[in-house]
């Protein structure tokens, strides 16, 4: 496995607090919306990202303006880290027509323009083409763009992920493949799922660098990450990364998880990122207590105005029933 | 106007719309140093270069995939399905990914994408090799199916499908690549949508596209011989139907036969007689009859093959029945 060494160890104290900040938003955005859904103010599935906050947060920290990202139905948590206001995402949970994409996508299918968010995708391995394809557009621009495309461990044995990582590495697309591995694809564990879970391997089989990261440290995340996106920029080759990350709740809220033990769950709730750099901070007094304190207040009371908008949204209007099927209107339908 | 083979003219709508936006690639199984499996994109390679005439290894859903990511990102993708037996196994990216993405995305991201390649059954290759699509395509929102029965059309469908923002499936027949005809010069458009008489009649109404039109065209010769006057009406494109026309001609004949090469059951054809049922009832004067593909997978013997497809004398057969001139 490929190595990168970290140029700069230390972050400045003032990414810090802001990588602090969106992993607290996520975290919260989270838990409200699991309530939400206990209140039956949002159905279907909601697959949270709670555990996994410092993969999305710390990879996406490096994301230029121009690049392109595109996940699985686990969504939420990346929309966010890029900049996704949290009342666009509570109203799409919400069924209402002020959602990210106007209540008709739902929790698997955020969107973001603004940020170049090619969406949450509901199909296993369906994202890889339409990640692949965002860095053959960069080439073909030559906008030095590069695509960051998430998935999950089970994704890496649907035949979409072989293909496009071959694709991305036969024709030089700047393509950074992130395996968020929480070790589970649904209920199976992975190693009852992937003959080869040394994940990061995989890329060698195409000529290509493979990462292994520790998920739950962003530190690691975020520096591994910067000289890696770095990389990617300038080879325009592809990378595979493999996260090892945990979800702390089940695969959507409906999983009660009884494939898993309880100190399993404990164990990675110790190594809680949020917890680990909030701890950080205040030891090293880049923070007070109370300010920490006041910070998680800040961001569940905009996760609360987020909730009272979704809430207040009216649901879409009938007319959108039939609206954006097709943009151009042919023919006499 | 010049004349020329259909898969020629499929290559002139494709050189003039890569001409006239440089956003437009082609991209699929042996597009470009091979010049197409059946020739379709012969000399793309040499007039625009590896960057927008691109070969792929054998990955349908890859390329599909890449495709539709392209388009999102703003570039205009051309899809080649060496065989439309090939898109199924893309099927997830033409379907989950491709026609639903605008929708899903609350019109955020369409999807201005072209997949295109020929459909239906090519001479004797048997079971998996002559699957019709159009059925399939067509049966779900967000996709538009286009599929031209002659040179000409073809030409003008096609640039129309380039320049649509949506994703169209745009179903060509290996068997009717050669056929030859006048094919406007430069700038012609058939709109999407818009079907066309092909040739006019008073006592039934034949409605058949692609490579069955051909076969409407000769059984509308021989119904002639017995005073029988058949209307061909081309839909052209699939999906949305030009339900005005097919209304007009029905309105006229008040008789119809409806001829896919697919398969009968939830075929095309089907939703064409419940349209026409449903909006037309009081206007006809027999039930609809109509011809498809018998209920089996595509046989290889010669004998067998010819009795699973739509011939001209079941044509001629069913345009008799209607007119109760049996």
């Amino acid at each position: 496995m490929a190595s990168v060494k970290n140029e700069v160890p230390t972050i400045a104290k003032d990414k810090m607090l802001e990588m602090l900040e969106k992993m607290l938003n996520i975290r919260h955005f989270e838990e409200a919306s699991i309530k939400a859904y206990q209140q039956k103010k949002i159905a279907g599935f909601l697959h949270t990202y709670i555990g996994q906050e410092a993969v999305g947060v710390g990879t996406l920290a490096h994301k230029q303006p121009q690049d392109a990202v595109v996940t699985t139905y686990r969504c939420h948590g990346l929309s966010l880290a890029l900049g996704l206001p949290p009342k666009a995402g509570m109203a799409e949970l919400f069924g209402r027509v002020t959602g990210c994409a106007r209540g008709k996508g739902g929790s698997m299918h955020f969107f973001d323009k603004q940020h170049n968010f090619l969406g949450g995708h509901g199909i296993v391995g369906g994202q890889f083409g339409v990640g692949i394809g965002a860095a053959f557009k960069s080439n073909y621009d030559e906008d030095n763009a590069v695509s960051f495309i998430f998935f999950g461990d089970g994704a890496t044995v649907q035949g979409t992920f072989h293909e496009c990582f071959n694709l991305a590495a036969l024709w030089d697309l700047p393509a950074i493949f992130i395996c968020e591995d929480n070790q589970y694809g649904m209920g199976t564990a992975c190693t009852r799922a992937i003959a080869n879970t040394v994940i990061a391997s995989k890329a060698e089989a195409y000529g290509c660098k493979g990462y292994t990261l520790n998920g739950m440290d962003l530190h690691e995340v975020h520096d591994r990450m910067r000289d890696i996106v770095k990389e990617v920029r300038s080879t325009r080759r592809p990378v595979l990364v493999h996260m090892k990350t945990y979800r702390y709740f089940g695969h959507s809220v409906s999983d009660a998880g009884a494939y898993r033990s309880k100190e399993e769950v404990d164990s990675y709730k110790a190594r809680d990122p949020i917890l680990a750099i909030s701890r950080e901070l205040i030891d090293g007094k880049s923070i007070t207590e109370d300010e920490f304190k006041n910070l998680q207040k800040k961001i569940k009371n905009q996760i609360q105005e987020a909730v009272d908008f979704a809430d207040e949204s009216p649901e879409p209007p009938l007319e959108e029933l039939t609206q954006h099927v097709y943009m151009d209107e042919v023919g006499n339908a | 106007m010049a004349v020329m083979e259909m898969k020629e003219a499929i290559n002139q709508a494709l050189k003039e719309e890569m001409t006239r936006d440089e956003k437009v690639f082609i991209l699929g199984e042996e597009v470009a140093e091979y010049n197409g499996a059946y020739k379709v994109t012969k000399g793309l390679l040499d007039q625009f270069g590896p960057k927008r005439v691109i070969d792929t290894p054998i990955s349908e859903a890859g390329f599909a995939g890449l495709a539709v990511g392209a388009a999102m990102m703003g570039l205009r993708p051309v899809v080649e399905f060496m065989s439309f037996n090939f898109s199924l196994v893309a099927m997830d990216q033409i379907i989950s990914n491709a026609a639903k993405m605008y929708y899903m995305s609350g019109g955020l991201y369409n999807i201005p994408m072209v997949m295109r390649g020929p459909n239906g059954a090519g001479p004797r290759v048997s079971s998996q090799h002559s699957h019709n699509m159009e059925s399939v395509f067509a049966h779900f929102p967000g996709l538009h199916v286009m599929s031209p029965s002659n040179p000409k059309d073809a030409k003008g469908m096609l640039k129309s499908a380039i320049r649509c923002n949506d994703p169209v499936v745009f179903l060509e027949n290996e068997l009717s690549y050669g056929m030859k005809d006048e094919v406007p010069d430069g700038e012609f458009l058939v709109p999407i949508g818009k079907g066309d008489i092909k040739r006019e009649g008073t006592d039934v109404t034949i409605i058949a596209w692609a490579r069955m039109m051909s076969l409407a065209k000769t059984a509308a010769d021989e119904l002639a011989k017995e005073g029988i006057h058949a209307e061909l009406l081309d839909p052209r494109t699939l999906k949305p139907l030009d339900m005005p026309l097919i209304a007009q001609s029905v309105r006229k004949t008040n008789r119809v036969v409806i001829v896919e090469e697919g398969h009968f059951f939830c075929g095309l054809g089907a939703q064409i007689a419940d349209n026409i049922y449903t909006e037309l009832f009081d206007y006809l004067d027999s039930p609809i009859i109509r011809i498809a593909q018998s209920e089996n997978p595509m046989p290889y013997a010669a004998n067998l093959e010819a009795a699973t497809l739509p011939s001209v004398a079941k044509i001629v057969n069913a345009a008799k029945h209607v007119s109760y001139n049996v």
